[in-house]
């Protein structure tokens, strides 16, 4: 059952997927009205099938951003899944410092959200010596980055998956929110990309965090996001999956043994040129 | 089964937290200040302590202090559970030997994720 006019959902799903990726199933339909609704008042309509009617008849590049962002899916917390955090500062991020000039690492926090990814690697960072982080986070909502670069949490946010040593150690309180100081922003750079696009411009990483991305993709688009990953990925490097998330879809790359998430190039893979 | 001791002098926030803990499979035990806490404590050394830090006859901190100073007291994790949100008293509780702390209000999980940061579930 749908209150919307026929058609509409089916036409957002198809601008959707071509512009996030993302895959809108039939169980995240019920999220279009309230996401929709805060869409509606700031252009001027009256309600979120009047969105769906002018993303139809008359798109503007700014509407079907808006629509985009608004129906991506921002929840995390900091550490979140905990396993891959431990796994990047016991053995991951000092195994590759170890071969690299300077311990520099690169470090790539793809699709971050709010930003709770980027930090928790940053405080890793910070913490490991002979290891030094340059990260880029990014994500493909503007407004997710900004506030992700402001560092701004409430008190139930940094509450998730934060331990209080590390709150009082690279957080101010002020009033009722908590802001990432400064030596901890400073430690990340935050920029605009879709993963839907072309991102070799970014250059090569040690590193990449791509958590809870994926399963919002169709399998297509997942495997060949896996594989332009792992274009961008040294040889040697290493990507973190969500916890759910497996990288079957692509023969780039493999699995390591007896770490969850974790995964390694496949030297037998051969990009396509 | 873990045993873990809610120390509150509200006992609305001692109701909501057990039914937490005991979804959590935590044995749980109350007492509503420090010198409660402090008898339980003696008799019994629980695995975890949730601690209010403002109680009358004895607050949080100074409960904490003398815990750490008993036999067998630096056993329990103790996680503050508290109203203040200074970060400066937080640094306090930290130095007296909290080992996490959790500001009102919580939720299912939140307290969730300070008992797996000490190690509880």
């Amino acid at each position: 059952m749908s209150n919307f006019a026929s058609g509409h959902v089916e036409h957002l799903a198809a601008v959707l997927k071509a512009v996030s990726g993302f895959v809108l199933s039939p169980d995240k339909a019920y999220l279009i009205e309230p996401r929709l609704a805060p869409i509606a008042r700031k252009f001027g309509m009256n309600s979120a099938d009047a969105v769906l009617t002018k993303l139809r008849t008359a798109p503007t590049e700014e509407l079907i951003w808006a629509v985009a962002e608004a129906m991506s899916v921002t929840e995390t917390t900091f550490f979140r899944d905990r396993l891959p955090f431990q796994l990047f500062r016991e053995e991951v991020a000092p195994a590759l410092a170890a071969r690299r000039p300077g311990g520099k690492l690169k470090v790539w926090c793809a699709g971050v959200a709010t930003g709770q990814e980027a930090y928790s690697v940053a405080m890793i960072g910070l913490a490991l010596p002979n290891v030094n982080l340059e990260i880029l986070a990014t994500d493909f909502s503007q407004r997710c980055l900004e506030k992700a670069a402001a560092g701004v949490y409430t008190q139930f946010e940094v509450q998730r998956g934060l331990p209080v040593r590390l709150l009082v150690d690279h957080f101010e309180k002020n009033d009722e929110l908590w802001r990432a100081n400064a030596r901890l922003r400073q430690a990340i750079n935050w920029r605009k990309v879709n993963l839907m696009g072309d991102f070799r411009g970014l250059g090569q990483f040690d590193v990449i965090f791509c958590r809870n991305v994926l399963p919002y993709f169709d399998g297509d688009t997942r495997k060949a996001t896996l594989e332009k990953l792992a274009a961008v990925l040294a040889p040697d490097g290493f990507l973190f999956l969500g916890a759910t998330e497996t990288a079957m879809d692509s023969p780039a790359f493999r699995p390591t043994p007896g770490r969850r998430g974790l995964y390694a190039r496949d030297p037998e893979f051969r990009q396509a040129a | 089964m873990k045993t873990c001791l809610i120390v509150d002098d509200s006992r609305i926030i001692r109701k909501v937290a057990r039914r937490i803990l005991e979804e959590l499979d935590f044995e749980v035990a109350e007492a509503a200040d420090g010198v409660e806490a402090l008898t339980y404590c003696r008799s019994e050394m629980p695995d975890a302590i949730l601690l209010d830090w403002i109680m009358p006859v004895m607050d949080g901190v100074t409960f904490l202090r003398q815990l750490r100073a008993e036999t067998g007291g630096r056993q329990p994790k103790v996680i503050f559970c508290t109203a203040e949100t200074e970060p400066q008293r937080i640094r306090e509780a930290l130095a007296a030997g909290a080992d996490e702390y959790m500001m009102k209000p919580f939720d299912g999980d939140i307290l969730e994720s300070k008992l797996s940061e000490t190690g509880l579930v």
